[in-house]
């Protein structure tokens, strides 16, 4: 497996998301299309991480685990923040629903005249 | 960690303590009254830690932060800003209820997120003080129980979340190209690289995680082409918090943009790129905000757009900063006197904002007819905080202009500096069609309006700053000149 592979999944990812967001009318299945672009980038960040050789390799291990791990920590803080996201995501369009029976976003057009 | 990395970070803790403190005492006491006030006092906590932090600027957390005057600055811009907010929320939130305690305390918690973000140099940290910056507005543009509001907190939650994911998506990149996330020292990688290399077009990674990063940012400071939540959000929104959206989170963004701009892509190949985009995205911005803020008829959403327009006057400031070969300070300079001017002047708008709908309950322009005779006060102040915003002299409003289109003109960005002057005078058409709607035109009935304290405080602080500064900005420009100063270094 290539470098190049993990990228090309990371994008493909990335844009079915987008996409998803752009075009789903149900609200759950908006929120479900971000999950897909924010685990595009986590593809991307944990592929690079085992890929990328830092330009400098450190001697001590304080050092280089400043730097070997970074890629994966970064995808732990996106998945929970992801995460955290999503619940008030939810919380909202429970909201929503409560005013006025419905979680389709094509119906939320109160505020576009 | 140690002693020293508490110290660092003591204005962003207290900050956080602070919001818990609002909760518990929210929970076990049932005078809500207690709490404004409350978390008035608590403000003066973080103001005291940045003064103490700004005399021994250093980084630490591992190098993740950074406080220096810059980071400073910012951070007395977001706390004048929280201050005047919840004071000018005294009344609006006893519509609340029982919830009171949650509305300042998520004020607070998303206050705390802004100074982390003027202070973080390191790229996770960056995402996670963009992530509690974005969260607790979302929850608070939803706080409001009915349509507009729960529209206007999942339109700006979705978006947000959408322009947090293409951000990501460039500083991984960033990640992958330079093998670090440490601002520095990406700084140095490509550099390196391009002095070996010497074209960026040659590498498209690096051009193309600067353009996801710049859309990213661009969502935070409402920037076309990333400008479409703004009016939604801002009218859905509760009307003091819309002032915090527009000022405070913006003050944070470009406080980043600047950060990251300076310190990462400041090397020339770049610059001279990121430059013209940035001037041509300004002009854009401008321009667009201005027309359409012309037909608006919500006053929130006029500011809204209004904002968008503003959004691009201080990003001339951003192109104008790498026209020339060594890097010109007056541009960003330009821009922290703008954001510091704007904090005062916009808030006094929806401060008095806040208390005419309070009074008609409506958003309407038209509900600001004949304010001149139901309450001189809040008129006079309206009219002087749109004179400020169009950059009339003696305001703050129009030294920050003047500074920025300068430092347009000084980096053959001349043009860049006609379409803003010109705008300006555009703007004046709406700015001024509300000191019309206040001064000439008969309202319906005529009643007196007496603002609460708290309002009528938050306003007459806000616009006296205004004023004071538009004769006396030295004060401002130093502070300000101090900070470019260390951000170069």
């Amino acid at each position: 497996m290539t470098l190049e592979r993990f990228l090309i999944l990371g994008a493909i990812l990335f844009g079915i998301g987008l996409y998803g967001v752009l075009s789903k009318k149900h609200a759950i299945a908006v929120l479900m299309s971000l999950e897909i672009m924010f685990n595009g980038v986590n593809v991307t960040a944990v592929a690079l991480s085992r890929y990328t050789v830092p330009y400098t390799v450190p001697d001590t291990f304080e050092a280089a685990s400043r730097f070997l791990l970074t890629g994966h920590v970064f995808t732990v803080f996106i998945i929970t923040v992801a995460a955290a996201e999503v619940a008030l995501g939810l919380a909202i369009i429970i909201a929503i629903y409560r005013t006025r029976q419905s979680v389709l976003i094509t119906d939320a057009k109160e505020l576009s005249r | 960690m140690n002693y020293a990395d508490i110290i660092l970070i003591a204005p962003e803790i207290s900050m956080a303590l602070l919001a818990s403190i609002i909760i518990i005492v929210d929970l076990f006491s049932s005078n809500k009254k207690l709490l404004a006030p409350l978390s008035l006092i608590g403000l003066l906590a973080p103001l005291c830690f940045c003064i103490m932090v700004r005399d021994n600027p250093s980084i630490g957390f591992n190098g993740t932060v950074k406080v220096d005057d810059f980071s400073v600055f910012f951070k007395y811009v977001i706390i004048l800003a929280t201050g005047l907010v919840i004071l000018s929320s005294t009344t609006y939130a006893k519509r609340f209820d029982k919830h009171q305690g949650e509305y300042y305390s998520l004020i607070l918690l998303s206050a705390t997120g802004m100074m982390l973000l003027t202070s973080a140099i390191e790229l996770i940290t960056i995402y996670i003080a963009l992530e509690l910056t974005a969260l607790p507005t979302a929850a608070l543009a939803a706080f409001i129980r009915e349509k507009k509001s729960a529209e206007s907190g999942v339109k700006f939650l979705i978006l947000s979340a959408v322009s947090s994911a293409v951000l990501l998506y460039g500083m991984v990149l960033i990640y992958g190209f330079t093998g670090t996330t440490y601002l520095s020292e990406i700084g140095t990688v490509i550099a390196n690289h391009l002095s070996t290399s010497g074209q960026v077009t040659d590498n498209g990674i690096l051009l193309f995680s600067v353009i996801l990063i710049t859309a990213g940012f661009g969502f935070k400071i409402s920037a076309v082409p990333f400008q479409m939540w703004a009016p939604d959000v801002y009218e859905g929104a509760p009307t003091p918090i819309t002032g915090f959206l527009s000022v405070a989170s913006k003050a944070a963004g470009f406080a980043i943009i600047l950060r990251i701009l300076y310190t990462v892509f400041e090397n020339e190949t770049l610059s001279s790129d990121w430059a013209s985009m940035m001037a041509v995205l300004s002009a854009i911005s401008m321009s667009v905000g201005n027309l359409i803020a012309i037909k608006q008829n919500n006053i929130k959403r006029m500011l809204a757009y209004s904002t968008i327009a503003q959004a691009g006057y201080i990003m001339v400031g951003l192109a104008a900063m790498a026209g020339n070969t060594t890097l010109n300070t007056s541009g960003p300079v330009g821009i922290l006197v703008y954001l510091a001017g704007y904090t005062f002047t916009n808030l006094a708008a929806f401060a008095v904002i806040t208390a005419v709908s309070e009074d008609s309950g409506d958003d309407s322009i038209d509900s600001f007819a004949g304010l001149i005779k139901k309450s001189p006060t809040l008129a006079v102040i309206m009219t002087v905080s749109m004179i400020s915003l169009i950059g009339i002299p003696p305001t703050i409003g129009f030294m920050a202009k003047i500074y920025l289109f300068g430092a347009a003109v000084e980096t053959n960005l001349t043009w860049l500096a006609i379409v803003g002057v010109v705008n300006s005078v555009v703007s004046a058409y709406y700015y001024l069609r509300i000191v019309k709607t206040m001064f000439i035109d008969s309202p319906d009935e005529t009643h007196k309006i007496h603002p609460s304290l708290g309002v009528l405080s938050a306003s007459v602080i806000a616009i006296s700053g205004t004023v004071f500064f538009g004769f006396f900005p030295k004060p401002i420009i130093e502070l300000a000149r101090d900070a470019i100063n260390t951000l170069i270094g």
